[in-house]
């Protein structure tokens, strides 16, 4: 009940500053808060980088291993993500099995680099139907400030194109070093926009997410094309709204690879 | 499974299909008798079962919420309803299809009407063909309609998906697999989206005029939604009234009457909500 007083106060406070056209922290409805990314920041991980987006704060870390490849696809490496919701992140976060929000946003990540073909799986290939190339990806959330998606999302592109596949440590491959660098191929990034009553907002902090409506996630590619999309929250969205959504994204995208991907 | 050569030959899909056709689908309302509501869909190779319990006492009660009813919705795939089995019980996928789909149906159902309790959406995918998500949202969303749960109107769902570069409506197993792009989408009757998700590869363009073709989609399946409903309750109005008129002795058809009129005015509502 508690919550819920909280909530209709914020609620009310943040609906009276958006009819004045503005957001709790200054910023315009399309703008993204300040975005800090650093990379090998773990050294025991084959890579890894952490964002500040805001409050929001995460880590994102890629392990690689040898292991065997799904039966459908004998000679394609394999990506594993994972997103933790760390119970230090935020008082609604739990300790135990990740909830289905925690599963969403991991999907969707995983989505966003699969259907992208960021990664040349085939590359990963170390015996066809045997071995290859496991990519886990791990991504903490250590403060949750709203926009987990796009901070993960970023992190992770971030990370991976920074990842060396440990060849030495595990003996396989002709290279005598562990510093032969990921295929990358492409680079989605996330862009979340989310309604509050009829405004579009991007990037919300967590208190506009707690009174938002739906969030809508589209990762765009390095050549503008969408390789996923998510919706996520119950109220409906009407096409006018989606086709906003979706040319924001694309020029948000564009601006973020730019400044923080582009090597 | 392999791939085949090509997915469209004269404008023709594997199936036989046309590009923006969808796969026949038939609705029976009613097949289960415990629950409150249920429904049974065959859509193309998909069979699928949905079952709807509430409103009712919410357990754990903690989950109750003092102003509206929660809806909870369980998407499960039976073991035996794919090639290879799968393993039972809910999966990462499950959850999130679960997730999704409660989703797109929470925005027409009147959840304020019930407070501290619980609407418990059960769907079963029997037998699995590509787009289940969407089969088990028409089938969950005749199922509530079927249980006399208030909603504003129906959900229907759709997917759209692209191969050999084309968009196609309604992916049927093989187009899914080797597809370059999948996309269910569900709306209301009014057209507001409440379930999209993508994956795949797509250019805006595509993007816009996928959306147009799986809210076609959709239109054509609430058709068949909203008929297997009227079906259901006509038949329950005619086998209604024949004991009413049987009874020989004392005609009492001023009752009569009256029951039947409620009757069918009952039964319209739930028709054409």
């Amino acid at each position: 009940m508690n919550d819920d007083v909280m909530n209709q106060l914020k609620k009310d406070y943040l609906y009276k500053l958006m009819l004045e056209n503005k957001r709790a922290d200054g910023r315009n409805f399309e703008e993204y808060r300040e975005i800090e990314i650093q990379t090998d920041i773990i050294d025991k991980a084959e890579g890894s980088a952490s964002i500040k987006l805001g409050n929001t704060y995460l880590v994102a870390g890629i392990k690689i291993q040898p292991g065997e490849p799904f039966p459908d696809t004998p000679d394609d490496g394999v990506i594993i993500t994972n997103i933790e919701l760390l119970p230090m992140a935020s008082p609604i976060f739990e300790a135990g099995p990740p909830r289905e929000d925690a599963v969403e946003l991991a999907r969707v990540i995983d989505r966003g680099i699969r259907e992208s073909k960021a990664i040349d799986l085939k590359q990963l290939c170390i015996t066809p139907g045997e071995k290859v190339w496991i990519i886990f990806i791990d991504i903490h959330v250590l403060n949750d400030g709203g926009n987990i998606m796009d901070a993960a999302s970023l992190a992770t592109t971030a990370a991976l194109l920074k990842t060396k596949i440990p060849e030495k440590q595990y003996q396989l491959g002709n290279n005598n070093n562990d510093d032969k660098r990921l295929p990358i191929r492409n680079i989605p990034i996330a862009t979340t926009a989310t309604t509050l009553e009829n405004t579009i907002i991007l990037d919300p902090t967590n208190d506009e997410e707690q009174i938002a409506g739906t969030k809508l996630t589209i990762i765009t590619n390095t050549n503008n094309t969408i390789s996923a999309i998510q919706k996520s929250g119950r109220e409906p969205l009407t096409p006018t709204q989606i086709q906003h959504i979706t040319t924001l994204a694309k020029e948000q995208s564009q601006k973020l690879r730019e400044k923080f991907l582009e090597v | 499974m392999t791939k085949p050569e090509s997915f469209i030959t004269n404008g023709i899909r594997i199936d036989g299909r046309k590009p923006e056709e969808i796969r026949p689908i038939t609705i029976e309302v009613g097949v289960l008798d415990r629950a409150d509501g249920s429904c049974y869909i065959e859509h193309g190779l998909n069979k699928v079962l949905a079952a709807v319990y509430g409103p009712r006492e919410v357990h754990p009660r903690h989950m109750q919420k003092p102003t509206t009813a929660i809806v909870r919705f369980r998407y499960n795939m039976a073991s035996f309803s794919v090639e290879e089995r799968k393993r039972p019980g809910p999966d990462r996928r499950s959850v999130e299809v679960s997730k999704v789909s409660r989703e797109a149906l929470e925005p027409v159902i009147f959840t304020e009407y019930f407070p501290k309790s619980s609407i418990d959406v059960f769907v079963e995918v029997l037998q699995a063909d590509a787009g289940t998500r969407t089969v088990g949202i028409n089938a969950a969303s005749v199922a509530l309609a079927d249980a006399g749960i208030p909603m504003r109107g129906l959900v229907s769902a759709c997917a759209v998906g692209k191969v050999d570069g084309e968009l196609v409506l309604d992916l049927m197993k093989e187009e899914d697999n080797y597809g370059e792009a999948d996309m269910p989408l569900a709306m209301t009757q009014t057209g507001e989206i409440t379930l999209l998700q993508m994956d795949g590869n797509l250019t805006p363009e595509e993007f816009e005029k996928a959306i147009e073709m799986a809210q076609e989609g959709c239109k054509r399946i609430y058709e068949i939604q909203r008929n297997a409903l009227i079906e259901r309750y006509k038949r329950d109005i005619e086998t209604e009234e024949e004991p009413l008129e049987t009874p020989e002795e004392e005609p009492v058809e001023v009752e009569t009457v009256v029951e039947n009129e409620a009757e069918e005015e009952t039964s319209e509502e739930v028709e054409s909500e």
